[in-house]
């Protein structure tokens, strides 16, 4: 008879490390059979890739300014996921994010000082991204409607305002691009490298700015409030079961409407990395699928602020790596970093209990005993 | 009355030509929930089709070999969704995702490595196509006034595929209410442990589902870039199969009623075009994005319950586990 | 062991099963059960809750698959691996939650999964032509068209009735079939059964009513603790007897209940007046309960599982609003639009050791600390200003373990990953560490180990010891025979009988639990 595989518990670095890496590995495994497709050599792409994103400082910053984006996106499905939703909602609540910074900024820079407009700036980004991501978070907790669905309707709605707004409303007068007018430098954040500069440490010029700063504080934060305090712990044990929640006198409802607002304050994040960071004025599809990256990024990392760096900093290494080898190689394009991101999400998401009896089965080989049912009788 | 009436019928032509694919994509994913298996991938089926199609047409010069090529692409992303839900167990919402981003970056990769041309496919012409077709009758009818008009100007003069999506339609109905299959798909998608102990296979029902929906979205794909388009151009679906997934909620899961969505959703976009810069009397100009957007917002208000109430299959997006 | 029943050759029977055994991990569910059913009887399995009617009844229906065992239907060797496998030996199953899809009407219900044509229409008609003639046949008449949704219940089991002869089942399978069904509806069942049995069916009636035994079975059965104890023809039987074969395991248990002197002047803890719980569809999972805790005593609440013990305890906690009623509760009055939250009832020292201590009791992803903590996270003991203080929370985690000897005493294990014992204990010891006025207890020692549940035990005498008022509600007899000072009985949604702890005796219990007790011990309502 065939054992039921799935109730049998491995230890945590079979189920948290070994597993994940062969289902990594099976997405680049996978990626690397495209590439043979195309006639295009998998190793000599990954060498390229590596280089391209890790070789030298300008590469490095580039990942590190990818890097940032994904830490936001992935910190925000992380925290709706502990509280078992799943928003599909990121790319939309960063694109609202980016609504607040320039509505604050186009109205406000040139009266503030710089310490004061920075903090307004990612103080908007939050709450624009909270508002957008309330709303699925109330229609699912009080209407029944599925956040799922409705995350991914928010993100079309999004869209459509964005574009009317930036063409009809927020474009600069006078030009054709439906941008905003470039905001005044105090409200820029500073780049990296002109905040390590005072320090002596000489960078080049590169996208990447004290967001990242922001974005792993965000991490410690996250990591305290699902761990550390009374409303983290009530998040998870609504995530976990309803009914202990209820017994419990936690209000699942609430849960979902905070867990919503923390996840799309996350997402809205982005904008603090791309418009005050980098862009300087609000433009047309400046999530550029981060929020769904976020997706992947949480998968991988299983959720866990530690995971999802190190999630991040894999698909920074792939985006800018990716660039880069589009440089490198005729033929091949920065989409391939799309598809193997697919590919992951696949393997990491979908498939991810795929190779869990395979591997229940030889660890039950080697050690077969002990492992089966509870610790004490 | 004989000055505005050509621009209506303009615009219901024009309905009837973006309305198609996502009727199509809509049957497809209506097979497929109905199953329950929730599917979020109809973009990126079509997507993927739309690719292998315009490819195939391009090389063989055949319409008939890329739209069977864009079925096989198609049926084959639904049967990876059906392996990771069905077999596996799988976070359906995640499988979809994950072969839409899949779709959406490969179709790009294989036509830059294959066509050289920024992701597009090389235009097609003659039989690569799918043409117009004139209807019987429409030249000789077409003096009849309003009737006529309406038989020569909008029925008649669109590709085969326009008319296979309409009888996609009254097909996916009489297979749903009216057959065996049918009555067992639907089961499958309520109460699939009463299907199983029915003496049916859960597994094999819902894997000919996602396969027919496989088809379906196969069929959408191939009109974008061999019937709508002339060629393939990258993410040529731009969000049409999340519309049909919304016209489909909207039609609360029903093929003729989630047709009606379909034309509803196409009519806004066949005007949304034409309203551009127009003043409407007593609402002034209409933002063409704020009707672009009201598919999305009008599925919003459904699923919310404001207007009606969408009840879906009860057990979508539940795997089927048959120990107790 | 296997007294099966004289005077019967193996071709007159229906079903013979030898030696069937089926281990979940390392409880055994069922331990080499025999069993030989006559052709055109009505045969009844009796037994307690967790006895393992049900793992049987999977079996035979193909749901598991015995680790040990031999099956024969009608004479023959079968193997039931699926649904289908005993749809083809004859097997109809009417399951205790029944299998309908209630947007479909009753015929699409019938013909699902045995349609011989490939176009409904056809399948339709045949069906509802047979149907006309089963219900002439058996009495079983039923509005076709009916979505199956919209049936009463008694109507829905029909359809499930009618979906098995459809299928020219010979044998067919009711699993605790009058659970919910109006006496009404039961006679009427019962009358269906008689005629099936006329014309040939053979039926296999599982179920914990006594009273339905003795009215309409020809032979029974009896399992207790997953082992077929007995076999009896019901003519030479009797509810005593069966009460006892049922219930009958003789663990030599402490009787802890007190004299009524010793509690006579106690204020009351729990005052229920007429509470009334009703489900979406208008039926009562409460249905008029009145009843009192006084402090200083323990009130055990008996009955079979599903008879309205589990609605007492989502109202009494503050889960659930009741539809009807109201109740005093440590001097809070409450009732179905004032009813406390779960935390304000905690804030008013009124406890709860749950039922169901995997859903609710803990979160089994949770740590021992964490699970320790479930219900008071917002204490401030345990947080400041929202910061859980970790170490006192995974110190008293460790002191609650000392205490109640749960083992292993780690705090940072995974709640999944301790026995049922010690997950039982840790959510007992969480409860008690608050020291309340109020305890409701639901279930304290399902599935637990011998030792564990006698700590338990003592644990809760020592809290009605210290004054607590304790509402303890299980359906192991011999728990409630141990430490009730008063026993209540429940019978679909109402209390039946009260008796007091030292007078109670297994017996009288047992037969009021099955509503067979004499009438004047009922309590007029």
């Amino acid at each position: 008879m065939s054992i039921n595989t799935a109730s049998v518990p491995l230890p945590a670095w079979l189920e948290v490390v070994v597993i994940p890496i062969l289902n990594l590995l099976m997405a680049l495994f996978s990626a690397g059979l495209i590439m043979l497709a195309i006639g295009v050599n998998p190793l000599e792409a990954l060498g390229f890739m590596i280089q391209g994103a890790l070789g030298d400082d300008y590469a490095l910053g580039y990942t590190l300014y990818y890097t940032t984006n994904f830490i936001f996106t992935g910190l925000a499905v992380a925290i709706a996921f502990h509280a078992s939703l799943f928003n599909i909602g990121g790319e939309g609540q960063a694109y609202i994010g980016g609504l607040g910074v320039a509505l604050v900024f186009l109205l406000l820079d040139r009266y503030l000082p710089a310490v004061l407009l920075v903090p307004l700036g990612i103080a908007a980004a939050a709450l624009f991204g909270a508002a957008w991501a309330f709303i699925p978070g109330w229609l699912q907790a009080y209407r029944g409607s599925h956040i799922v669905i409705t995350t991914i309707m928010f993100n079309f709605i999004a869209a459509s305002l964005m574009v009317y707004l930036l063409v009809n409303v927020l474009i600069q007068p006078g030009q054709m691009s439906p941008e905003s007018r470039a905001f005044e430098p105090a409200a820029w954040m500073p780049s990296m490298k002109a905040a390590l500069a005072p320090f002596g440490i000489d960078l080049v010029s590169t996208p990447l700015n004290l967001s990242l700063v922001l974005a792993l504080v965000c991490c410690v934060l996250v990591w305290f409030y699902i761990w550390r305090t009374r409303w983290g712990y009530e998040l998870r044990t609504a995530g976990f079961s309803e009914p202990a929640a209820r017994y419990a006198g936690i209000r699942p409802r609430g849960v979902i409407v905070t867990a919503m607002c923390l996840s799309g304050a996350l997402a809205g994040l982005v904008a603090v990395n791309e418009i005050m960071g980098v862009h300087h004025r609000l433009l047309l599809n400046f999530p550029a699928g981060y929020g769904f990256t976020g997706i992947a990024v949480s998968l991988m990392g299983r959720n866990h602020p530690i995971g999802i760096v190190v999630a991040s900093l894999l698909f920074g290494v792939l985006y800018q790596g990716g660039a880069e080898l589009a440089f490198e190689i005729p033929g091949i394009t920065r989409e391939m970093v799309v598809a193997i991101q697919g590919l992951i999400i696949l393997f990491s998401g979908a498939l991810a209990l795929m190779l869990r009896p395979l591997v229940v089965r030889l660890y039950l080989r080697v050690k077969p005993v002990e492992s089966l049912g509870p610790a004490t009788a | 009355m004989s000055e505005w009436l050509p621009s209506v019928f303009a615009v219901l032509d024009a309905t009837l030509r973006v309305s198609t694919p996502l009727i199509l994509a809509a049957m497809a994913g209506l097979f497929s929930e109905r199953s329950g298996i929730v599917d979020i991938s109809l973009e990126g089926k079509m997507l993927a089709a739309a690719f292998a199609a315009g490819s195939v047409a391009a090389v063989s010069g055949s319409v008939w070999l890329a739209l069977l090529s864009a079925v096989l692409v198609s049926v084959a992303l639904a049967l990876l969704h059906g392996f990771a839900c069905i077999t596996h167990r799988g976070n359906q919402v995640v499988s979809g995702l994950a072969i839409n981003i899949l779709a959406s970056g490969l179709t790009v990769v294989l036509g830059i490595a294959w066509f050289k041309r920024g992701g597009q496919t090389p235009a097609l012409s003659g039989d690569a196509r799918f043409s117009p077709i004139e209807l019987p009758f429409a030249e000789q009818i077409s003096d009849v006034p309003v009737v006529g008009r309406f038989y020569a100007d909008v029925i008649s003069g669109h590709n085969l595929l326009v008319y296979v999506a309409f009888a996609a339609v009254v097909a996916t109905w009489w297979f749903v209410y009216r057959t065996r299959f049918g009555l067992r798909l639907r089961a499958v998608g309520e109460n699939p442990l009463a299907v199983d102990t029915a003496g049916l296979s859960v597994s094999g029902l819902r894997y000919s589902a996602v396969a027919i929906c496989g088809l379906l979205a196969g069929i959408a794909g191939a009109y974008l870039s061999t019937a709508q388009n002339a060629s393939f151009v990258r993410e040529m679906t731009a969000g049409q199969g999340y519309i049909a997934l919304a016209a489909l909620i909207f039609g609360k899961w029903r093929p003729l009623a989630a047709l009606l969505a379909c034309l509803m959703f196409g009519f806004l976009d066949a005007v949304s075009i034409r309203l551009q810069g127009v003043e409407l009397p007593g609402i002034g100009e209409v933002p063409v994005q704020a009707i672009q957007a009201l598919p999305y917002v009008l599925t919003v208000i459904l699923l919310a319950g404001f207007i009606g109430k969408a009840v879906a299959p009860k057990a979508v997006g539940v795997p089927f586990v048959k120990e107790r | 062991m296997s007294t099966s029943v004289s005077g019967t050759g193996a071709g007159d029977l229906a079903l013979e099963l030898k030696g069937i055994t089926k281990r979940f991990g390392a409880v055994v569910a069922n331990r080499d059960i025999s069993l030989s059913v006559r052709r055109g009887a009505i045969h009844g399995i009796v037994g307690e809750n967790g006895a393992g009617k049900s793992t049987l009844m999977s079996i035979l229906y193909g749901f598991y698959q015995a680790d040990e065992g031999d099956i024969s239907v009608g004479g023959k060797p079968a193997r039931i691996n699926s649904s289908r496998d005993a749809i083809a030996a004859g097997i109809g199953m009417v399951h205790q939650h029944f299998m309908l899809v209630d947007t479909f009407t009753v015929l699409e219900n019938i013909v699902l999964g045995a349609e011989s044509h490939a176009l409904l229409e056809p399948n339709i008609r045949a069906a509802r032509a047979e149907l006309a003639r089963l219900a002439d046949e058996y009495g079983l008449s039923i509005d076709v068209d009916a979505l199956a949704g919209d049936l009463p219940v008694g109507e829905q089991q029909r359809v499930e009735i009618l979906k098995a002869l459809y299928r020219h089942a010979d044998l067919l399978i009711l699993d605790e079939p009058t659970g919910v069904l109006t006496p009404q509806e039961a006679d009427q069942l019962f009358r269906v059964l008689r005629s099936l049995k006329e014309r040939g069916v053979t039926v296999i009636l599982i179920t914990h009513k006594l009273r339905e035994i003795m009215d309409i079975t020809d032979e029974v059965s009896v399992l207790r603790l997953g082992e077929m104890v007995a076999h009896r023809k019901t003519d030479s039987t009797s509810m005593q007897e069966l009460a006892e074969l049922m219930v009958g395991r003789a663990l030599d248990s402490t009787d802890y209940s007190r004299n009524e002197a010793l509690r006579a002047d106690a204020s009351t803890g729990i005052d229920v007046q007429d509470l009334v719980l009703e489900r979406d569809n208008g039926t009562r999972r409460l249905d008029g309960v009145s009843l009192t805790v006084r402090r200083g005593e323990i009130l055990g609440v008996a009955g079979v599982a599903g008879n309205g013990q589990s609605a007492l305890l989502d109202v009494l906690s503050g889960m659930t609003a009741p539809t009807s009623g109201r109740f005093v509760i440590n001097g809070r009055e409450a009732g179905p639009d004032d009813l406390p939250s779960p935390s304000e009832m905690r804030d008013l020292r009124i406890n709860h050791v749950p039922e169901d201590r995997l859903k609710l009791g803990l979160v089994k992803a949770f740590s021992a600390a964490e699970s320790s903590l479930l219900g008071y996270q917002r204490a401030e003991r345990f947080n400041w200003r929202g910061v859980l203080r970790l170490k006192s929370i995974r110190r008293l985690c460790a002191s609650l373990m000392a205490d109640f000897d749960v083992r292993p005493a780690d705090p940072r294990l995974r709640s999944a990953s301790f026995s049922g014992g010690n997950q039982q204990k840790l959510i007992l010891a969480r409860e008690l560490d608050k020291s309340p006025d109020v305890l409701l207890v639901g279930q304290p020692t399902r599935g637990v180990d011998i030792g564990a549940i006698e700590l338990i035990h003592e644990k809760l005498v020592e809290m009605r010891d210290a004054g607590c008022a304790i509402l303890l509600v299980s359906v192991e007899l011999d728990e409630i025979l141990s430490l009730s000072d008063r026993i209540v009985v429940m019978y679909e949604g109402r209390v039946v009988g009260e008796v007091d702890g030292k007078e109670a005796d297994k017996t009288t219990l047992g037969l009021m639990m099955a509503n067979a007790h004499q009438p004047q011990q009922a309590v007029a309502s």
